[in-house]
């Protein structure tokens, strides 16, 4: 029945995690930034998913985790998405690099 | 005790009309609020009176005890440190409360004539059931804590009534005046407090009393044990506590507020200046009696601090030319009197000092409200303090004159009025105890005749002649009815007074006192006190060349006299000298450098430091993140290392 190992689960939770990761350092477009972090969330429900599957098989905690963080993660984009509308009607612009007025 | 719990309401009543008269002084009228603080003073007094009844009623056949009606924990530190708030009855403060209400319903219904027509009567109105409260509450204190807040409240009371004339500079020097000396008295007396507590163990009087006055207690023997300077703690806060007494009732030398309190309206002097407050340093003194009584240099202090002062201030007053100020240094004469009635009593059966003066107290306060209300109708008449303007009123208002001139044998010890009685105990003490303050007391029991004579004379009778004045008197006659009945009642006060038992009801231990009259000492003070009227008569009855010969040929003495002894100016020139410069610039100096160094120290340092990071603020997101990615990084290298 279980014909994929862990390992490969793990591999690819944690190179979407770091393409998130990499997404989020150098993009400047905060869409594209929260799709970056949305990456991220993502490689963790997978790590969550795989280890509750392949640890404790009867147990339902990692699955708990990742519906929360399904859930966490649509709210977090609304109010993501409202804050760079925010951004834009007041800078015309939602390059991070151009909003920088919050400063000494 | 469940029988006196109503006394609460004397409490209550004032304060509730504070507040509506006080809160509501823009909303009500200037006379609904005297009405309003006229009934409930009225209430106040008839349930005084009718404590008095049943208290010294019930208590007729044997010793008046001391009842804590109430007595509820206020603050408590520790097991032995709590402040109460209680509410005592023994014989002086049962006697306080009724005279304390009556003078104060005489003086509320007087003040709705004596300020008819005042915009800001609702607040005067207010601040007068404020200080009713505060003194009510002074004298049914249960301990020295709750006594001292009511003695600051009376302060801050007498404070605004005597600046109730704000636009006038000289009313607003007058109460600052009178708060600043009174305060600075009563450190003295927070202080003595503090040690009377740390050495009795406890701020009830009673414990305090208990305790201080056995000679095998433990207390008794730390406080005259342990000393400072070489005098023993009993000692020194005994003194202290009479500092602050001697400066709430204007005695040399911190006298120097009362005469100028007269700033104040003339009902607000006979209430505060003249009946109750200037006395409370009288009731300190008796309240704590036993305990001074353990201490002769204490009592031998209070003796010769009353016995000048009483000497002091008759000598001023013959001098003065304002009525009000007249009566300021007489009524500063007379508490000296009760002073030194303390001073030379003893306890029990030599308690004849205490009674007289309690006594004295009790008619004083009567007799010297009825002279500032009669003089607050004059002054209301003719619109003028000086007596130079007053003179033949006694055509014009022949009521007000006979009360005045029936005062006046009252207070100069003229039988049978009221004033006689109570001087009499207390020159017989004087005598028994020490002959100078004996002296002194008959000289100016002497005095006090011949003052309060020429202060009658000068306004009743001296006819002279009115062309000078710029506008003529009106026709106007007698003052209205609303300060004629109190004047009325006080005068009856003074005329019956004197033959109330006193000696069977307040006395130093509670029990009956059995008093003896000496017709020979009796003849002697009325001797002195009948040269005094006479010479009085001789010189202000009729307008004559004796008194301006009698001033120049005293010369620089006189002027002295007149100047009141200096002793303003040399406050001021200590002030001046020792304060402003002595002691400012080494405040000054200290307050710049050293308080706001300190600060300015704080700040110079946290401006230089935060200059230096600030620029990590750049409000780069992408900058923040670099940083926190390398914060995660090594806190993830540590976490592995360690």
């Amino acid at each position: 029945m279980i014909s994929v190992p862990v390992t490969h689960i793990l591999f690819v939770s944690f190179a979407l995690f770091f393409i998130g990761a990499y997404g989020f350092f150098t993009r400047r477009n905060m869409i594209t930034m929260l799709m970056a972090v949305e990456l991220m969330l993502n490689a963790v429900n997978i790590n969550f998913i795989a280890f509750n599957r392949y640890l404790y098989p009867g147990q339902l905690e990692g699955l708990f985790f990742s519906i929360f963080i399904i859930t966490i993660a649509a709210a977090e984009a609304a109010v993501a998405i409202a804050i760079i509308i925010n951004i834009y009607r007041r800078f015309k612009t939602i390059d991070s690099d151009d909003i920088d007025s919050l400063k000494f | 005790m469940e029988g006196y719990s109503y006394i609460i309401w004397i409490l209550i009543l004032p304060l509730l009309t504070f507040l509506v008269t006080g809160l509501g002084s823009r909303k009500i009228s200037p006379t609904l609020a005297g009405i309003i603080g006229t009934t409930s003073m009225g209430i106040c007094a008839l349930l005084s009176i009718y404590t008095a009844g049943s208290y010294f009623g019930y208590y007729s056949n044997g010793v008046y005890p001391s009842l804590k009606v109430f007595d509820l924990p206020w603050l408590s530190f520790t097991e032995n440190l709590s402040i109460h708030l209680g509410m005592v009855l023994d014989p002086i403060s049962v006697m306080m409360l009724v005279v304390v209400t009556l003078v104060s319903f005489m003086v509320h219904l007087y003040s709705i004539g004596y300020l008819h027509g005042e915009s800001r009567g609702g607040v005067y109105f207010s601040y007068l059931s404020l200080f009713s409260f505060s003194m009510l509450g002074l004298v049914v204190s249960t301990n020295l804590f709750q006594m001292y807040i009511f003695w600051e409240l009376v302060g801050v009371s007498s404070f605004l009534l005597i600046g109730y004339y704000f636009t006038k500079p000289s009313a607003v020097a007058a109460s600052k005046k009178a708060f600043i000396v009174t305060r600075f008295a009563d450190f003295g007396f927070l202080v003595g407090i503090l040690i009377m507590g740390y050495v009795g163990g406890s701020f009830e009087f009673d414990a305090i009393i208990s305790r201080l006055t056995n000679p095998e207690s433990p207390e008794f023997l730390t406080a005259t044990g342990a000393g400072f300077l070489g005098i023993s703690l009993l000692t020194w806060s005994l003194v202290l506590i009479f500092m602050g007494g001697a400066g709430k009732s204007a005695m040399f030398p911190l006298h120097i507020w009362l005469p100028d309190a007269m700033e104040g309206p003339t009902p607000v002097s006979a209430l505060i200046h003249a009946a109750t407050m200037v006395v409370a340093g009288v009731f300190l003194v008796a309240r704590l009696f036993p305990v001074f009584f353990q201490v002769p240099v204490a009592l031998d202090l209070v003796a010769w601090v009353g016995a000048l002062s009483a000497l002091f201030a008759a000598i001023i007053a013959c001098t003065q030319t304002d009525i009000k100020r007249i009566l300021a240094y007489s009524t500063m004469s007379q508490i000296g009197y009760m002073m030194f009635g303390l001073g030379v009593s003893g306890m029990g059966e030599a308690g004849l000092g205490y009674m007289g003066s309690m006594f004295h107290l009790f008619t004083h306060a009567m007799f010297k409200a009825l002279l500032f209300l009669g003089a607050g109708a004059v002054i209301h008449y003719v619109h003028s303090n000086e007596v130079s303007d007053m003179g033949a009123l006694r055509k014009k208002m022949p009521v007000t004159g006979l009360l005045f001139l029936l005062a006046c044998l009252s207070i100069s010890g003229i039988p049978p009025f009221s004033g006689f009685f109570s001087k009499e105990e207390i020159l017989t003490a004087a005598l028994m105890k020490n002959p100078v303050v004996y002296g002194i007391g008959l000289f100016t029991a002497g005095l006090t005749a011949f003052y309060m004579f020429r202060l009658y004379y000068l306004i009743f009778w001296h006819n002279k002649p009115y062309h000078d004045k710029p506008s003529p008197l009106p026709r106007k006659k007698e003052a209205p009815l609303t300060m004629m009945v109190p004047m009325i009642l006080l005068g009856f006060a003074t005329l019956v007074s004197g033959f109330f038992p006193f000696n069977n009801f307040v006395t130093s231990d509670g029990k009956p006192l059995e008093i003896t009259f000496h017709a020979d000492l009796s003849a002697i003070a009325i001797g002195v006190s009948l040269t005094g009227i006479a010479l009085a008569s001789v010189f202000y009855l009729r307008p004559g060349p004796w008194p301006d010969k009698i001033a120049t040929a005293l010369g620089g003495f006189f002027t002295t006299v007149y100047r009141k002894f200096y002793i303003d100016e040399i406050y001021t020139l200590v002030a001046k000298k020792f304060i402003i410069g002595t002691v400012s610039p080494v405040a000054n100096w200290f307050d710049r450098n050293v308080v706001d160094g300190l600060m300015n120290f704080t700040g110079t340092v946290m401006g230089v430091f935060s200059d230096s990071i600030k620029v990590w603020q750049s409000g780069k997101i992408h900058g923040y993140l670099l940083w926190f990615f390398a914060g995660s990084m090594i806190v993830l290298i540590l976490m592995f290392i360690l």
